[in-house]
């Protein structure tokens, strides 16, 4: 697959609003498996209208609750359908406007699927919940930093073989926690996917 | 007719005399005699409705004697236990004042639940309230009054998802002047009148223990290892939650179902982590008790011979 972050179209979903248009007058409180199966649901199908790659970054800045339930049905397994082989598009994800309330959750939902997922979260900044070890942690964060970086760059910055930080970035990048870029290989932290200009956005 | 003798704390830790009363009534039409009770908290009142409803199934309807206490009944009525009674008893004792004003301080007046929509209103009702309460007299920090609601959240999802038939949900806030000792709590009772731990775990978990599997065996694989009905691992959450929630606000969780109840017991608490041989009630029935964060201590409450609602 030849791709370049020139390909991508970020995509801002607000879930409130979400929300708001899927279940009527229910919009900030996210609670129960079927609302959670509606918002995966919604998401998948604005994902379905933007085409062949897409950042869709899942905007929690309006949310008050958040259940195990819901978390389980609109986090992880919307992570968890477009990581398999048979996904529908290429989609990666990103949150946006976490808070503790959302955290605990999230990540509980993630770390049970063995998900991880690339996340802005509030008084911390980026980071990346749920499952990943401390070396896959280390690089998404040297990533983030660094925003583009061929494996050989990471290995210097992290200190160690580029063979290693190859395979840690690919592990990253099969997780789709950033993105693997070709022609020339290297590695693109989604942040900076959804900062590049020219790309359309869809809120 | 058979008498069931209400004790004067219709709680959680007293309760247990009213199931076996109702368990020894044998389809006989029931009495439920409440003029002693003195104090009666959300898992009292919502078991009483659990009970009108079961003992109904005899064919005749129950009946229930209210307490003497016009204390007692105004607070049932401000928990809106009569909008539900009603249906289920053939009420008899001192007049009851209509339209009685609800205190702000009730968290959560009795409830039904019976599908996710109420779910939905439960949570609207808590957040509307709720956060208030919990921050300005339980102390807790906005975040984790947030989970107290997801907590509830979970708690009544069970009902839907596990159960197959309704139930009701109930909230107070207290101070309590013994387990945990003038300390202000939460309190919240949760029952349906469902299948029960046992039978919703059986065509999944049952046959691994063959004659091992009772309803103590249903609640700890339930509540200790997240065993639930669905054939996905990655399910079974809710219980978990509340049991990990509850441990680090220092809660106590209990859970009956059939003849059998599980606690998760804080260390200010000696009840028994484990009891079988209960006198049988169908469904199950939940009780929480969360106290106030210990370093913003509430004020001390007035003294009664129970306890203090405020």
């Amino acid at each position: 697959m030849n791709t370049g972050p020139e390909q991508f179209v970020p995509h801002s979903i607000d879930l409130s609003a979400l929300v708001r248009r899927s279940v009527a007058s229910l919009y900030s409180h996210l609670v129960t498996r079927p609302m959670g199966q509606a918002l995966r649901m919604g998401i998948e199908s604005q994902i379905a209208e933007l085409g062949e790659f897409c950042v869709s970054v899942l905007d929690f800045t309006q949310v008050i609750v958040l259940d195990y339930s819901c978390a389980d049905e609109a986090v992880a397994k919307l992570v968890l359908r477009y990581q398999r082989d048979d996904r529908p598009s290429n989609a990666w994800f990103l949150a946006r406007g976490v808070s503790e309330q959302h955290r605990e959750p999230i990540e509980e939902v993630l770390s049970r699927h063995n998900l991880a997922l690339a996340a802005e979260v509030e008084d911390e900044g980026f980071t990346l919940l749920g499952a990943a070890t401390e070396e896959e942690r280390d690089a998404w964060h040297v990533l983030q930093q660094e925003g583009t970086l061929t494996s050989a760059q990471a290995a210097q910055l992290l200190g160690s073989g580029e063979s290693h930080a190859a395979s840690i970035l690919e592990s990253l990048a099969a997780r789709r926690t950033v993105f693997r870029a070709n022609s020339p290989l290297r590695y693109i932290a989604l942040a900076t996917l959804l900062t590049r200009p020219g790309g359309r956005s869809r809120d | 007719m058979k008498i069931i003798a209400a004790p004067a704390s219709l709680d959680e830790r007293h309760f247990d005399s009213v199931f076996k009363g109702l368990a020894e009534a044998q389809g006989e039409r029931v009495l439920v005699d409440l003029r002693h009770v003195r104090w009666v908290d959300p898992f009292g009142l919502v078991g009483l409705l659990a009970v009108g409803s079961v003992a109904a199934r005899s064919g005749e309807q129950p009946l229930l004697q209210l307490p003497d206490e016009p204390e007692v009944i105004s607070y049932m009525t401000r928990m809106g236990f009569f909008e539900e009674a009603e249906a289920l008893y053939e009420i008899h004792g001192p007049k009851r004042r209509k339209g009685e004003t609800r205190e702000s301080d009730v968290l959560l007046e009795i409830m039904p639940i019976r599908a996710y929509d109420d779910v939905h209103t439960m949570v609207e009702r808590v957040n509307e309230r709720g956060q208030v309460i919990l921050t300005s007299q339980l102390h807790y920090p906005r975040a984790q009054a947030l989970q107290f609601t997801t907590l509830l959240s979970e708690v009544c999802q069970n009902i839907v998802d596990h159960a197959e038939a309704g139930g009701w949900v109930a909230t107070q806030t207290y101070n309590l002047t013994r387990r945990p000792p003038g300390r202000r709590v939460v309190v919240i009772a949760v029952m349906d009148l469902g299948v029960g731990f046992r039978a919703s775990l059986s065509s999944a978990h049952a046959s691994r223990f063959v004659d091992r599997w009772t309803d103590a065996t249903a609640l700890e694989q339930a509540f200790m290892h997240g065993l639930n009905r669905f054939h996905d691992p990655h399910r079974g959450q809710g219980l978990q939650q509340i049991r990990r929630n509850a441990a680090r606000w220092s809660g106590r969780v209990t859970i009956r179902s059939g003849t059998a109840r599980i606690t998760e017991v804080p260390d200010w608490d000696e009840s028994p982590p484990l009891e079988e041989d209960l006198p049988e009630f169908p469904g199950s029935q939940i009780g929480i008790i969360l106290p106030a964060r210990l370093e913003a201590e509430a004020p001390p409450p007035v003294r009664s011979r129970q306890g203090v609602r405020r």
